[in-house]
């Protein structure tokens, strides 16, 4: 019998890797979205892996369906005939700062997973206490509907400025000298 | 799992693969003869009695055209978007119940391939990666009107998901759950009687101004028409998949019969009572019960669930046919303002006085 | 003047409209008769005066083309060919008799000009052919036609 989650598991970390890398490597900016689709979309599935379906969802939802679209459409729309800059051309300085930030980085992720090895989720977050409590959804909104509801709040003022602030932007471009439309 | 779970597990997804493969042809057929006779003609009425083999006629053709791809294209985008537009297609189909449940041997199963606590949401999200496969095909076609195709329909997509969602919310929020399994089974109890005839508590009839919403924002999000402006014949050729031939083209032709049939069976689910019976549905069930043929009188209420469920499902499928053949193409400037101005904030509304109602204890 | 009309309110709310939209397809679906003709089985009925493929009149085998040269001279395509000759009764008749199908733009002018009523246009609409344009004396001798 094969351990299926295990094989998904793999599965999905391997379309995460390898997309992540085509995301840095592949010269075509429409190309490299498309990979970092393909990432997200693993991503999720790493999620449902760890019973979080609804984070899964949410990030297919979020990320793949909505924000990378977005992306795609803005690249397309904005990217067709930029030149393409040559990496070997970048100046030495750059290239060892980029170098020992990924080693600082790479350190930081086995440190951490050396760190996490043998833990086990913390509190009343087991998966069958959750199924009990009425699923995640339900636990969830509870929790960002009472407990956090401030932050939750703040966080859609935030949304709205920024809102406000890009039609701003995007009326003074249209009209010179001001708001008006 | 169980041996017999295991089996079960194997009919289910068995019946969900066959029963969608099985509409394309069907609808196939349909749409041709459907919309010939809508516009006073016979239609392809040549091949076996009615017609009725056409369909498999057109599966032949498309299966033994030459595939080929355009020499301008790229070619690894060219050749995975079909699929990147088929697959997420079928998976929607995952959490959608089709019949009730049934008690075998001590172990009850749901009718539905898998009960996530996402429920609405998984459809979403899967149902969003379709537009992938368009912006994919119609970027990788190299070629302008395949473009403004694959852009017309991200700008469409992103725009109507948003009602999509919202139009659920006063749904969701009657019903208390997400789960499609829960909305279902919720929708057999009776809303109020009118004489001795009991009205159900559809969402239909609890959220009429949600369904309004719901519909118009699937037909958006299927591409059908009127909102068919990523294909646009008239003005775009056929938009994304103008470069496409054979079994690619009818992949994608797939792709949208069976976002259509996952878009009928979440109309049924959501607002028409899912698998519960139709009426008059559960006297012919007595009916078959007292005949004995079956010794499992649950397996008959099951079987009868299950046809009412994809006669509901067929009837919207036509519908959507219907409508094809009725109304014009919208222009894209309208159909941003219907998307943004007045669907959207209908749809805030809805949330507020469903919130209300429920407040005051009328829902 | 460009008139502009401003719809009413039940017109903006296009639901109404659109339902009565779906009521006229359905109407059209169910009820109205079917134009399509079954065309190999059925054919459609076309005026006498309708225009077809040529023929040239034959009483008992025998033309009644006198190779007056008439339609050629009438012709605006330039199609018809004729080479005259003499039969054995001193009666002058055509050797050859070609018409080009392909310049031939069914005017019907020869068979106005005819002085003996031998070259009509049939109402043969059916003219697809897979190696020949030029229609010959022996096709154009067979007698098609109802006039």
């Amino acid at each position: 019998m094969i351990d299926y989650s295990l094989l998904a598991f793999f599965i999905f970390s391997s379309i995460a890797i390898f997309g992540s890398l085509m995301v840095v490597f592949k010269k075509n900016p429409v190309a490299s979205a498309f990979a970092l689709v393909a990432v997200f979309f693993s991503f999720a599935g790493l999620y449902a892996l760890m019973s979080a379906h609804l984070v899964a969802a949410l990030q297919i939802l979020v990320y793949t369906g909505a924000i990378m679209v977005l992306f795609v459409f803005v690249i397309m729309l904005l990217n067709q005939d930029l030149p393409v800059e040559d990496l070997k051309s970048s100046s030495p300085f750059f290239k060892a700062v980029s170098g020992l930030g990924v080693l600082v980085l790479v350190y930081a992720l086995v440190r951490v997973a050396i760190l996490a090895r043998g833990m086990e989720p913390k509190g009343s977050l087991t998966e069958d206490k959750i199924a009990e409590q009425g699923g995640n959804v339900k636990l969830i909104a509870e929790s960002l509907f009472s407990d956090h509801v401030l932050p939750f709040e703040l966080t859609s003022f935030l949304l709205l400025g920024a809102i406000v602030a890009t039609i701003a932007l995007a009326k003074r471009k249209n009209v010179a000298g001001g708001l008006k439309s | 799992m169980s041996q017999l779970e295991q089996m079960l597990m194997f009919i289910k997804v068995g019946i969900v693969l066959a029963g969608l493969l099985a509409t394309v042809p069907i609808m196939l057929f349909v749409e041709r003869r459907g919309s010939a006779l809508m516009q006073n003609r016979l239609g392809p009425n040549r091949m076996g009695p009615f017609g009725l083999f056409q369909a498999a006629c057109d599966v032949v053709k498309f299966i033994f055209k030459e595939d080929r791809a355009p020499g301008h294209v790229n070619k690894f985008y060219y050749t995975i978007a079909p699929w990147i537009a088929v697959i997420p297609a079928f998976m929607t189909f995952a959490v959608i119940p089709f019949a009730g449940s049934l008690t075998l041997e001590g172990s009850t199963t749901q009718f539905q391939i898998a009960n996530l606590d996402v429920g609405v949401l998984y459809c979403f999200s899967i149902a969003s990666l379709g537009v992938y496969g368009i912006i994919m095909a119609g970027w990788a076609s190299n070629n302008h009107y395949s473009l403004l195709g694959s852009l017309r329909s991200s700008a469409q997509m992103i725009s109507y998901e948003l009602t999509l969602g919202l139009s659920l919310v006063g749904l969701m929020m009657v019903f208390q759950s997400v789960k499609l399994g829960d909305i279902a089974t919720a929708q057999g109890e009776t809303l109020f009687m009118i004489g001795s005839v009991a009205i159900p508590k559809w969402g239909v009839f609890i959220q009429p101004v949600g369904f309004l919403l719901f519909l118009v924002s699937v037909f958006a999000e299927t591409n059908r028409l009127p909102f068919d402006l990523p294909e646009g014949e008239s003005e775009l050729i056929a938009g994304y998949h103008l470069e496409y031939g054979s079994m690619r083209f009818a992949l994608f032709m797939m792709a949208e019969f069976i976002n259509m049939a996952v878009a009928s069976a979440l109309i049924t689910t959501l607002f028409f009572g899912g698998w519960q019976l139709l009426p008059l549905f559960s006297v012919a069930v007595a009916w078959v019960q007292s005949l004995n043929l079956i010794p499992n009188p649950d397996l008959v209420q099951v079987l009868f669930q299950g046809i009412s469920f994809v006669i509901k499902v067929a009837s919207w499928m036509w519908f959507f046919v219907w409508v094809r053949w009725t109304l014009p193409r919208f222009r894209f400037d309208q159909l941003m303002n219907l998307g943004w101005k007045v669907l959207f904030p209908l749809g805030l509304l809805n949330v507020l006085v469903t919130g209300f109602l429920i407040y005051k204890g009328v829902l | 003047m460009l008139a502009i009309r401003k719809p009413g309110f039940l017109n903006r709310l296009y639901l109404i409209e659109i339902i009565r939209g779906l009521w006229i397809t359905m109407k059209n679906f169910l009820f109205h008769k079917k134009v399509t003709l079954q065309f190999p089985e059925q054919r459609r009925d076309y005026s006498g005066r309708y225009r077809g493929q040529h023929y040239i009149k034959a009483v008992n085998g025998v033309e009644n083309c006198t190779a007056c040269m008439l339609c050629p001279t009438v012709c605006p395509a330039e199609c018809i060919h004729i080479v005259a000759g003499e039969r054995d009764d001193k009666e002058k008749y055509p050797v050859k008799f070609e018409i080009d199908s392909l310049r031939c733009c069914f005017c019907g002018m020869c068979e106005e000009a005819c002085p003996k009523d031998a070259i009509k246009l049939s109402n043969i609409y059916e003219m697809s052919q897979q190696n020949r344009t030029v229609y010959e004396k022996d096709f154009l001798m067979e007698q098609r036609g109802n006039k």
